[in-house]
This record gives C-alpha cells, sequence and structure tokens, in this order.
C-alpha cells in the first residue's frame, strides 16, 4: 500500500488514541505538583513539598516494600510455572493439551473482583488468615497464565528439530533443556517476568480483597481515593508509575547492552594472550 | 504423537494444572457450595436451601447484573468500532508506528486502573483539568461531568482497550493480501471486501477480542465507583458489599455465581470454538 492522503489520518488517529490514553495520566501528574491541600484547576501555585513528604513517610515506605516483595516472589514463581506450562501449551504434543490450553485462559478471562472475593472465601473456609502471603497466591492466579502464555508464542516459533538433534546427539533430557530448550526460550522469559513483575506491582483487584491486614501502593491509594481526597494520592500515583517506567527503562537498557558485553568478553583473549 | 512428548508434555503441565486446580477451580467450586447454604453461615455444613437465589430475584439484585452486562455490552461495541481502524492500520500501514503504539498501550496497562481512573476524575471533575481551564479562559464553565451512566461507559472503554486492540491487531494480521486482492480483481467494492472477506477471515481475533471485553466489563467494579458515584450499582459491587459489609457469605456466593455462570457460558460457547494453536501464530 502505497502513502496516501487518506494513511495521515491513520496517523493522526494513532495520535488521537494515545493521547486519550495518557492524557488522565498527565492529569495525575499535574495534581502532584499542586500546592494546594485541596485540588482545583487551573492551579494556582506549583510546588514539590508532598514528594518531600511522601518520600519520608514511614507509612509510604511500608506499602511499597510490601508491593516490591510481593511483586519479586511473584515473578519468579510464575516464570517457574510458566515456563513448563508453556512446553505444555505449545510445543509438547500430549493427549490434553487443547484442555489444558482452555483451562490455561480461563483465569485471565476472568473478573478479578470476583476472583479476588473468591479467593478470600476460599482462604477463610481453609482457615488461612489473608496477610500479603495470600496475596501472592492471588496475583499467581491471574499472573502465572499470562507469563506462560508469552513464553508459549515463544515456543511455537522455535524448531522442535533441534531438540530432536541434540537426542540424536546422546543428550539427556536434562541436557537438552539446559544446552538448547532454556537458551532458546530466555528472550520470552525475560518479557514475561517484566510483565510479572510490573503487573503484580501495578494490580490493585486482587490485592484488594486478599492482603489482609496489609496493604499495597495501589489498594493505599484506592482507599484514600474512595474515602476523600488526599494531597498524597496524585504523588504517590506518579512515584508508582515512575517505578515501572523505570524498571521498563533499566530492562531495554540491560537488553541493548547485554551484546555489547558479550562481544567485549568474547573478544578480550584474542586481543590479550597470555 | 509419540510416547516421550505424551510424557513430557504431561510431566511439565503439572505444577501449573495442580496451582489452578487448588487456587482457580476449587474456590470457584467453594464460591458454588456456599451459594446454596442459607443465609449468613460461614460453614459449608449445613442443610442447603437455595434461599440466596430467591433473594437474588426478590430484592432486584438482577437489576445490578442488567447494568453491568448492559454496559459492558455498549463499551463492547463501541471498542469494536474505535480500535479497528487504529488495529487494521497497525497491521497494514503503520511500518515504525506500530511498535510505538503496541509499547505505547502496553505501558499503560502497568499503571494501576485506579490511578489511571483517578486522573480522569480530576480531569473531568467540576473545579478539574477540562472544567477549570475551561472557566479560566472563557470565563464559562459547566456542571463536572461525572457520576452518570455515560461516564462509566466511558471508562470501561478506556481501561479495556488493549484487551481489544491487540486481539483484533492479531485476527487482521491472519488476513492474507491475496484474498483482498482477488476479490477486488473480481469487483468488490471495498464494503463488499470489508464484509465478505476481511471480516469472517479476522473473525478469531473479534471474538477473542469482544469476548475479553465484554467479560472483564461485566466484571468491572472500579469504573462505576471511582468515576459513577452512585449513579448505578454494578453486579460485582453488591457480591463486594454482601461479602464486607453485609457479612454474607451466601448471599455474595449466589450474585457471584449468577455471574459466573453467564461468563462461563459465554466463554465455553466461544473458546471451544477458536482453535488456539492458529491464533496464537503457529502454522504461520
Amino acid at each position: 500500500m502505497k502513502s496516501r492522503p487518506a494513511n495521515v489520518l491513520f496517523y493522526l488517529y494513532g495520535l488521537g488514541v494515545l493521547l486519550f490514553l495518557y492524557l488522565p495520566i498527565v492529569a495525575v501528574g499535574f495534581a502532584s505538583i499542586s500546592k494546594a491541600r485541596y485540588l482545583r484547576f487551573p492551579i494556582r501555585k506549583y510546588a514539590t513539598g508532598w514528594y518531600a513528604s511522601a518520600l519520608a513517610s514511614d507509612t509510604v515506605a511500608g506499602l511499597v516494600w510490601t508491593s516490591l516483595t510481593i511483586a519479586a516472589i511473584v515473578t519468579l514463581i510464575s516464570i517457574l510455572f510458566g515456563f513448563f506450562g508453556a512446553l505444555a501449551f505449545a510445543r509438547y504434543q500430549w493427549r490434553f493439551r487443547k484442555l489444558y490450553q482452555k483451562l490455561i485462559l480461563l483465569p485471565i478471562f476472568f473478573p478479578q473482583t470476583v476472583l479476588g472475593l473468591a479467593l478470600l472465601m476460599w482462604f477463610n473456609a481453609l482457615g488461612i488468615i489473608p496477610s500479603w502471603h495470600t496475596a501472592i497466591v492471588a496475583h499467581l492466579v491471574w499472573i502465572t497464565p499470562i507469563v506462560t502464555l508469552i513464553i508459549a508464542i515463544r515456543a511455537y516459533g522455535f524448531d522442535p528439530s533441534l531438540e530432536d538433534a541434540a537426542r540424536d546427539m546422546g543428550c539427556t533430557n536434562w541436557q537438552i533443556m539446559r544446552e538448547v530448550t532454556i537458551p532458546l526460550l530466555m528472550p520470552a522469559v525475560n518479557s514475561a517476568g517484566l510483565f510479572a513483575f510490573l503487573l503484580s506491582w501495578g494490580n490493585f483487584p486482587l490485592s484488594l480483597f486478599t492482603t489482609g491486614a496489609d496493604s499495597t501502593l495501589p489498594e493505599w491509594l484506592y482507599a484514600k481515593m474512595v474515602s476523600g481526597y488526599s494531597p498524597l494520592v496524585p504523588t504517590l500515583g506518579v512515584l508508582s508509575v515512575a517505578a515501572s517506567a523505570l524498571v521498563i527503562v533499566v530492562a531495554l537498557l540491560v537488553r541493548a547492552l547485554l551484546p555489547m558485553i558479550k562481544r567485549l568478553k568474547t573478544a578480550r583473549p584474542a586481543v590479550q594472550p597470555h | 504423537m509419540n510416547g516421550r512428548e505424551a510424557r513430557l508434555g504431561a510431566f511439565s503441565s503439572l505444577p501449573l494444572t495442580t496451582l489452578l486446580l487448588v487456587t482457580f477451580i476449587a474456590p470457584l467450586l467453594a464460591i458454588a457450595a456456599f451459594s446454596i447454604m442459607p443465609a449468613k453461615v460461614f460453614s459449608l455444613a449445613h442443610v442447603p436451601d437455595f434461599s440466596a437465589y430467591a433473594e437474588f430475584v426478590r430484592e432486584g439484585y438482577w437489576k445490578s447484573l442488567a447494568w453491568s452486562l448492559g454496559m459492558a455490552a455498549v463499551a463492547t461495541a463501541l471498542l469494536l468500532v474505535i480500535c479497528w481502524p487504529l488495529a487494521y492500520a497497525m497491521v497494514r500501514i503503520f511500518k515504525r508506528f506500530t511498535l510505538v503504539i503496541t509499547i505505547a498501550v502496553v505501558m499503560t496497562l502497568f499503571v494501576s486502573e485506579n490511578i489511571r481512573l483517578f486522573g480522569w476524575v480530576i480531569t473531568l471533575m467540576k473545579g478539574g483539568m477540562l472544567e477549570g481551564y475551561l472557566r479560566a479562559w472563557t470565563g464559562n464553565g459547566f456542571d463536572g461531568l461525572l457520576y452518570n451512566v455515560p461516564v462509566i461507559v466511558f471508562g470501561l472503554v478506556y481501561i479495556y482497550l488493549p484487551f481489544m486492540l491487540f486481539p483484533l491487531a492479531q485476527g487482521i494480521s491472519m488476513i492474507p493480501d491475496d484474498a483482498r486482492h482477488a476479490a477486488a480483481d473480481l469487483g468488490a467494492n471495498r464494503w463488499q471486501i470489508f464484509t465478505n472477506i476481511e471480516l469472517p477471515l479476522a473473525s478469531p481475533g473479534i471474538v477473542v477480542g469482544a469476548l475479553l471485553t465484554f467479560v472483564l466489563a461485566a466484571g468491572a467494579v472500579a469504573e462505576s465507583k471511582l468515576l459513577g458515584g452512585q449513579a448505578v450499582i454494578v453486579i460485582s459491587d453488591d457480591v463486594e458489599s454482601a461479602f464486607t459489609y453485609g457479612q454474607n457469605w451466601p448471599l455474595g456466593s449466589a450474585l457471584a455465581m449468577v455471574l459466573i455462570l453467564v461468563i462461563s457460558i459465554l466463554i465455553v460457547m466461544t473458546l471451544m470454538k477458536i482453535d488456539l494453536d492458529s491464533v496464537m501464530g503457529k502454522g504461520r
């Protein structure tokens, strides 16, 4: 398709949708630097005082720590389960594969609020007192299937004959896994891990009912939004978004720099022989 | 299908299957069991009755369900119209811009939905970003745009846009160029190509996108709470109140069960017809 005037409209439309998606985040950004205790646009006085008080607050530190711990553990467990789950999803031909694929999709197609409440009741029925530990389980129910799908897309794309070749040359199952399967799936595992971490960090409907007396950052924000305005809400909102953005930037940098570092390492012996 | 693959497949599916059985299927069964318990009990050791379901009809909880399903349907229809041109352009017209849009849209998913909805609250409220600046520049303000049904649908459209956009784009990418060119050569006009070639061939993506959006929107609660105020009560809100303030688990379970049933029927009907291998890109 050649570039026609109509295509310009499509580009404008795309930009319009992006503007629509980011406008509220921009609004939160403006609100976070308003000096007034009760927000009102147009903003008369700008100040960064709310950031100072947010960063100095022990409550905030506690919330951030809880959210971070949950996200880190969820990432590790979901990758472990999702890696094997993805092989069963996409790579191996086995009897109940089609049924299994549908089971994996169900939690993604399920409203998270209802899922959170169902889990709350389930934990109570089992006699487990909800805390941030149970929130990890709740996040896993939803995030592990997503991780599985992301890795599965990559697993669809790789050539099974590579594994067969390794087997013909005498590799054990474990060696094939270590030398062929894991390296081939590694890029997808990395992006799935990034997704798992960020989705857990930002999740609120699942945390809402399953953290018990503990609280995550998004949950605390919601409580403040519903019960009335606090100037810390936009501030912490921005900080939460900024943290996600930072993680993404670091991940992209690592991905860009890693090949360079590898090349340096392999190049060095040739330059400086012993 | 050889023996080794069959064994490896079953073996590697085990951890995830076990996880989902214990943390997804079992809680749903527990909800089903609680929904037939008498009112306000907290254990399953009672004689089952269906009083909670009777209450669903008698106390008008079906209205909340109707609101939820109705608003979800409108949001899904709107999203189909909004996302189709963009998904189409992402597949056929944009080049590097597709990557920019993909990354930018995915990034919004990492921001808590309540923070993004809060952004709309301070944008649309009286004295918010829209009204505040309009009044400052023109001298004329207007009442806030919040706390009504359309703004809830607006919130649903906003939050669930990515869930429609990406499946649609995937569906559109499944239309072979040859099919469109052949139809054009045979004299089909743009509209005929759209209805007879593109829509049917992209239908797996359309179905997955529509299902995902509808189901998630039907169970959504934050949009109606933050943007809608108390304009309407949605079913998930009722479920939540029954479990928390009401301390009536059987009622909450029955309300959740009705929603779960509607959703399950839709999911089973559609997922049975779709071959996931082809949607996710095998054989391309």
